[in-house]
């Protein structure tokens, strides 16, 4: 290849992965552009919680303080709390993998990177929404879990606007969670085998694969609670049946596991660091991969160490604290895995290595307190006291926010091409580790002499004085540090030089980029044979420059990335991913006029936000998504040709759509569990006299909805074989099937006069109702979609990628309506 | 764990923090223990600092050395051996043993035995109602002032009217919940006589942090005296307090009976504070409390009577102050 071929390629790449610039440069949905916008969204959120925090450190300075009222107090720990769990730990995971991942795994772009923009979009107009209540007095006030009955019938608007903020927030998270998976499944180099995968990849799939299991209970907990604040169906009130306690088990079933979600991401910041500074690849890599999924799996196993003071029977609370020391176990092999690397290796001492240490002095200390508190008796006196507080502050700021600093001075030069000042990096790092540990560590002793969290003020004389006022003095020293750390990120750095290529002397692909990064990152994908490429083969950086490894031209003017196989990373495809786009921008906004107006009770705004939505839902569905190519295949480079477009599980459409509805399948199992919980916490259920729905109608609905299951499956199979119009017959069967499930689903409940505001047994019949319902209808429009997509050409029997995903998403929704119907019908005839 | 142990380090830390907070009394600590329970949990949480001080220290002596050590070369052997040693055998066995000793400390909260004294406790925004239970079942209720006999298990049965509270005498031990629609148990046993202070320990509102309560722990005796002066009704009758129709929402038993949605009133004067815990009791702070309540006490339930003249809440004062 000549050099002029050679700069034409390389022009063709900048051009079609060129940054919109302008006010254009909000459409951007790449991921170098939305990661960046995501982490420093992420950290504006923390300022403000953090600000929240200085004020409430003023209040508690001195006892009998009269600095806020007690409401204002309720609604900045509240809000503190709110912001920093799901405003700023668990998007700060996402906001770094969407930054680094595709680099460190030699993709483009990440698959869905419209998605990104969307979750982005979604976080920022969910956040702002819920941190600005506070400024107009109507910020919720129930402490960040939220426990009904409090919550539920005392609570103003606050309440509202924290559950469907956040329940607008969660779509964020389960976009980002889908995205990064199918990104670690699919979008690796070729040949990076799973087992060559970067540590980071692999807690980003674990922790991916948490949050689809462990969001959705809050998602149906937030349903349950909003039916109830809006229409009065008592889930969670005594005098009607319902049990605060049920939202306690959904939120921390939900609870335990996100501070998993939030831990072990950025101790893969730690796995990728530590390497580098070491100078060695990783002691038991393993191990680590081993004990992250022992993690994960066992985090699902904790959630009732929250609740030890609810009155449980004594084997719980033994099988709980079992599980809840156990966890240590998996934690400590990381730890010490890390120690080894260390001992093995030569110290490069750097600012980043000055974080890690903070952060594992720091998150020891909170790990040991846990062991402490997951001792059930020790737990009653610790319990909802200053103890409690000392000790998750410990546990998120040793383990999510100093291992996120370490990240943050690491991968500076990455994305920006400057470095980071070590010697404010020094300075910050001292400021923060000394007022953490002065504003922290007496509280430990605050909590024991009594002193319990969610106070707003304190009687002198019971020994708390000088506790608080160390501190409050602590947590300005912290906030000091922490202020210096944002200056040197923001400090204009125009004039310093660039930093050099691979600035760590790391072993991992996303330092293979020259500086500063080209729009398009590498030059070529190369192919990967080891865990440290950049130190294992000389030869590696140079073959990717000269362009000989794949996809190192633009020819079609389109952007690309390879698709490989999940395990062992063989190309199947060459993936187009999406261009700058304003519809993710603009559905985001849809939504969140949904979500806010709806607070409101406003409802035609509400309508019109969801009109919005879903016109600029389908408009990218329908001109972004599964287009036919122009040709059939694309020489990637070496002679390999690949297809353009796949279907079915090799797609990476279809994945997204199984992670989805996995998602969606749990959060419907967590509204079967409040069912059965009912069941169990009441003598009679279903209450005597109240009849249920009925096991005819209900049958019928499930017969209906098996009948279109069916027939979307059979359209499939005869798509495929040809019979396009077949197909589209059996499609719109299909749909009417579908309809006359819903109705004849309704007509249960609604003929034997099922009213959901008497009682919790005729709510919870309603809540699958209207969940299964809703499932039904939107496989309606997928029905419907397909037979649009076949009649204007753009589903084609071998282009058939739409109607395999709908078959997906109809075996999900098919089974809940089936499972519905044999519980609220058929339940009832065995109780 | 050997007893003198933790005898010895409590006695330590108890006369090192009196001096250094002079004028302090502890009264609300788990540290000082004043029961059985928080004796054991007081006993507890020092052998489980002193074990997490060693297990940190050793940790960060390994992490540390890695990082400035000298080095001499090392085997990925030595890395397995390192992580397989520090990550599972180490935490395993301890917490193994961490694990059989606490539980060990569980059973003492539930017992099938009959206890020696059961108090009723109905928690209410942001107030406590109690009821001593007698021997024929009967009840004596009173409010915001716990009265204990040192040395007798007590039953404590607690729910809630409204939303979640919970039920924390640091001194005595450990917390329960109050939930609506639950009933809770949780015993406990006073060991040393003197006077403490309870809170409720879980978030419920406005005032959770003005929910508290003395907590009085009998000599041998006097716990039975107090008994029967509670049993007495009230001796005197007011005729301030009946006209401004405090007894709408006040019991005083003897005179009158009628309402009781806040604290029964009927030895008020015997009690130390106002508002549960929130004030001493003194005839300036009840006049200030009927005045406006909900100005010390944000979010509480009786009204204003500011619009009282001045002389008839002195009386209600002056009248709820003689009640003892």
């Amino acid at each position: 290849m000549t050099p002029e071929e050679k700069t034409a390629e390389t022009r063709q790449l900048e051009q079609v992965w060129a940054q919109p610039k302008g006010w254009r440069a909000l459409s951007d949905v790449n991921n170098s552009t939305v990661g960046l916008w995501y982490i420093a969204t992420a950290f504006a959120f923390m300022l403000f919680a953090g600000a929240l925090a200085l004020i409430i450190r003023l209040q508690l300075a001195v006892p009998e303080n009269d600095l806020v009222p007690a409401e204002t107090f309720n609604q900045l720990f509240t809000l503190h709390g709110t912001v920093m769990m799901f405003l700023f730990a668990v998007p700060i995971f996402e906001a770094v993998a969407i930054l680094i991942l595709p680099a460190m795994l030699g993709a483009r772009d990440l698959p869905f990177p419209r998605l990104s923009a969307f979750g982005y979009w979604c976080f920022l107009i969910g956040g702002v929404f819920v941190s600005s209540s506070i400024f107009f007095g109507q910020a919720p006030d129930a402490g960040w879990f939220m426990y009904p009955p409090l919550s539920t019938e005392q609570s103003g608007i606050g309440a509202d606007i924290w559950l469907l903020g956040l329940s607008f927030i969660e779509v964020a998270s389960i976009a980002a969670a889908v995205e990064l998976i199918v990104g670690v499944l699919k979008c690796r180099a070729p040949g990076m085998h799973i087992n060559l995968a970067p540590l980071y990849s692999w807690y980003v799939l674990i922790v991916g694969a948490m949050i689809l299991f462990a969001f959705p209970p809050l998602i149906a907990g937030d349903l349950l609670f909003e039916l109830e604040r809006l229409l009065d169906w008592p889930f969670f009130d005594v005098t009607r049946g319902g049990d605060p306690i049920l939202w306690q088990h959904l939120f921390w079933i939900f609870g335990h596991p996100e501070v998993y979600i939030i831990f072990l991401p950025a101790i893969a910041l730690l796995a990728m660091i530590v390497p580098t500074f070491a100078q060695r690849p990783i002691a038991g890599y393993s191990w680590i991969v081993l004990s992250a999924l022992g993690t994960g799996f066992l985090s699902f196993g904790l959630w009732v160490h929250h609740m030890f003071t609810t009155g449980l029977p004594s084997i719980s609370l033994g099988f709980f604290s079992a599980a809840s020391e156990a966890v240590a176990i998996p934690t400590g092999i990381q730890i010490f895995a890390f120690i080894a690397t260390v001992m093995l290796g030569t110290v490069v001492r750097s600012v980043p290595m000055l974080y890690c240490i903070g952060a594992l002095a720091i998150f020891i200390i909170g790990g040991l307190t846990g062991v402490m508190v997951a001792v059930a008796p020790f737990d009653f006196q610790a319990h909802d006291t200053y103890f409690i507080v000392a000790h998750l502050h410990y546990v998120l700021i040793g383990g999510m926010l100093f291992p996120v600093m370490a990240g943050v001075h690491y991968y500076y030069p990455f994305s920006r091409g400057k470095q980071l000042s070590r010697k404010l990096g020094i300075w910050s790092f001292w400021l923060m580790f000394l007022g953490f540990n002065v504003a922290f560590l007496p509280m430990h002793l605050t909590g024991l002499l009594g002193m319990p969290r969610r106070v707003f003020t304190y009687p002198a004389g019971l020994g708390l004085e000088w506790l608080n006022l160390i501190s409050t003095v602590g947590a300005f020293v912290f906030a000091a540090g922490f202020l210096v750390f944002a200056w040197d990120c923001v400090r204009p750095k125009r004039r310093e030089p660039n930093v050099a290529r691979n600035v760590w002397n790391a072993g991992t692909l996303e330092w293979a980029t020259p500086v500063p990064v080209p729009s398009y990152g590498m030059r070529s994908i190369p192919v990967v044979n080891s865990r440290y490429p950049l130190w294992d083969d000389k030869e590696f950086v140079p073959a990717m420059d000269e362009g000989r490894g794949f996809l190192a031209n633009a020819r079609e003017g389109k952007r690309e990335t390879l698709v490989t196989s999940v395990l062992d990373a063989q190309p199947v495809q060459v993936l187009r991913v999406g261009k700058p786009t304003w519809l993710p921008m603009i559905a985001a906004f849809g939504l969140g006029a949904v979500f806010i107006f709806s607070t409101y009770k406003l409802w035609i705004p509400t309508a019109a936000g969801g009109v919005v939505f879903l016109a600029a839902l389908l408009r990218w569905l329908w001109t972004g998504t599964a287009i036919i190519p122009e040709k059939s295949g694309k020489d990637v480079g070496g002679g390999l040709e690949l297809p353009l477009y796949v279907s079915g599980v090799r797609s990476t459409g279809w994945w997204a759509m199984f992670i989805t509805m996995t998602g969606d399948l749990t959060a419907f199992l967590s509204l079967i569990f409040g069912y059965f919980f009912f069941w169990t916490v009441h003598p009679q259920f279903p209450p005597e006299g109240v009849d249920g729905p009925g096991w005819q109608w209900p049958a019928v609905s499930a017969v209906l909805a098996l009948v279109a299951w069916a027939t979307t499956l059979l359209a499939r199979f005869g798509n495929r074989a040809g019979r396009v119009v077949l197909a589209r017959w059996l499609l719109g069967g299909g749909l009417a099937a579908a309809g006359a499930s819903v109705l004849a689903l309704v007509a249960g409940p609604v003929t034997t006069g099922l009213d959901p505001t008497t009682n919790s047994y005729p709510a919870i019949v309603w809540a699958l109702v209207v969940w299964t319902v809703a499932h039904l209808m939107v496989g309606m429009v997928m029905q419907g979609y397909c037979v649009a997509r076949s009649m204007f050409g753009k589903m084609t029997p071998q282009h058939d990628a739409d109607l395999w995903n709908v078959t997906l998403y109809w075996h999900f929704a098919g089974f809940q309506a089936l499972l519905t119907s044999l519980v609220i019908g058929g339940f009832p005839l065995l109780a | 764990m050997p007893g003198s142990f933790h005898r010895t380090i409590t006695l330590t830390y108890v006369a090192v923090t009196s001096l250094l907070v002079a004028g302090c009394s502890f009264e609300q600590s788990a540290l000082h223990p004043a029961g059985q329970d928080a004796g054991e949990l007081s006993a507890l949480a020092w052998f489980m600092f002193a074990a997490a001080v060693v297990v940190w220290s050793i940790v960060m002596g390994a992490a540390i050395y890695a990082v400035l050590g000298r080095k001499r070369p090392k085997s990925e052997r030595f890395a397995d051996r390192l992580i397989l040693g520090g990550g599972v055998a180490f935490p395993t066995v301890g917490l193994a043993i961490l694990l059989v000793f606490g539980l060990s400390l569980l059973p003492s909260w539930t017992s099938a035995e009959t206890p020696d004294l059961r108090v009723h406790v109905r928690a209410e925004q942001f107030w406590w109602r109690l009821g001593y239970e007698q021997a024929d079942g009967s009840l004596i209720e009173t409010a915001n002032e716990l009265h204990l006999p040192n040395g007798a298990t007590v039953e404590f049965v607690l729910s809630s009217t409204d939303v979640i509270h919970s039920f924390w005498i640091p001194a005595l031990g450990g917390k329960m919940d109050a939930i609506p629609g639950r009933t809770n148990q949780l015993r406990l046993t006073p060991t040393k006589p003197g006077t403490y202070r309870g809170v409720c320990a879980e978030f419920c509102g406005p005032s959770h942090a003005l929910m508290a309560f003395p907590v009085v722990v009998h000599e041998e005796g006097g716990f039975e005296q107090w008994t029967e002066q509670q049993r007495q009704p009230a001796s005197v009758r007011s005729d301030a307090f009946l006209s401004a129709g405090c007894g709408g929402c006040h019991v005083v038993r003897g005179v009158s009976e009628a309402g009781a949605v806040g604290p029964d009133l009927t030895h008020f004067g015997s009690r130390s504070t106002i508002g549960a815990g929130t004030l001493r009791n003194t005839r300036e702070n009840l006049i200030a409390w009927i005045t406006a309540p909900a100005h010390i006490k944000p979010g509480a339930a009786m009204p204003s009577f500011q619009s009282l003249p001045e002389a008839e809440r002195a009386a209600i004062a002056d009248y709820l102050m003689e009640l003892r």
